[in-house]
């Protein structure tokens, strides 16, 4: 078997702020009606996460839940759980017009923590990422630069971002080019 | 800059962040119709200056299509609507009304 790496194997970056790929995680993706409470009921059990408002990420400690669409959660668990948790969402969706699907290894994560993370990103998404306009558990799909992101707010301050594997190397590169030291806008 | 709000997802989005899907509200002729018809449906479209409406999708966001009636001259966005809907609803024809007295597109006013 062949062991699974993540798309930079852990490259950094320290500027403004440090940009850090996250390594492995485990993703699911799952379209279906939010609204149902057996499709509630099947993601809450499988992540210990309560279910997400809108434009929002619900974080457990084994997992979470991001509000992506009026149809669509990503479903965040340990990369090792992921076949297991996805039996489970499975087994509790028997029955629902709902799809979900594995797509860890299609996704790349990264995190951008210091104190110039807002200004990095702020850099690179046409999303308001003030203080008070952006608030930690607040998640956001929107365009970095050429390539579709999306990203939460920790409460710790830093951001995950998660895109598409094939754009991971863009990302990096994209981030910590917005991240070099000394270049400071100022704006947050 | 041209900035809608979502009505699906609720985010304030720019420009950049939506993708254009011309006019909205276009009737489909299709097999039976007359060639008038079809032609009309293929090729007519409205290029007004003032009150416009058209579909958008939020593609870097949640994907939804979605309507929005704005002003092609300020930019001005009178407000963002359902896709599934074959007419503006009343609210925001009210809006529209309400800053652009005896406005009128195609057959609406």
């Amino acid at each position: 078997m062949s062991d699974p790496v993540s798309a930079l194997n852990g490259a950094s970056f320290s500027g403004i702020a440090s940009v850090d790929e996250s390594g492995l995680a485990g993703m699911i993706t799952l379209r279906g009606d939010l609204a149902s409470p057996k499709l509630q009921a099947a993601v809450t059990s499988a992540t210990g996460a309560t279910m997400p408002e809108p434009g929002k990420v619900a974080l457990s400690v084994d997992g979470g839940l991001c509000w992506m669409s009026p149809d669509e959660l990503l479903v965040l668990v340990h990369y090792a759980e992921v076949e297991a948790k996805l039996a489970e969402i499975n087994a509790g969706l028997a029955g629902e017009h709902a799809l979900a699907v594995n797509v860890s290894d299609a996704r790349a994560v990264f995190q951008v923590s210091g104190d110039g993370a807002r200004e990095v990103l702020g850099k690179l998404c046409p999303v308001d990422l003030s203080a008070q306009a952006f608030v930690p558990g607040q998640f956001r799909r929107t365009r970095m630069a050429q390539v579709a992101a999306a990203f939460w707010l920790d409460q710790d301050g830093s951001f995950h971002i998660v895109c598409f594997r094939s754009v991971a190397d863009y990302m990096f590169c994209l981030l910590s080019t917005a991240a070099q030291s000394q270049s400071e806008v100022g704006v947050y | 800059m041209l900035i809608l709000e979502c009505p699906y997802c609720g985010v304030k989005a720019e420009e950049t962040e939506l993708h254009a899907g011309g006019e909205a509200h276009l009737k489909r002729f299709g097999p039976g119709s007359t060639d008038g018809e079809f032609h009309d449906y293929l090729f007519m479209r409205e290029n007004p200056r003032g009150v416009h409406f058209e579909r958008w999708r939020h593609i870097n966001g949640c994907g939804k299509w979605f309507h929005a009636a704005r002003c092609t001259t300020t930019l001005e966005v009178f407000g963002t609507y359902s896709a599934q809907t074959f007419e503006p609803p009343q609210n925001i024809r009210d809006a529209i009304t309400a800053k652009r007295p005896g406005w009128s597109w195609r057959d609406l006013k």
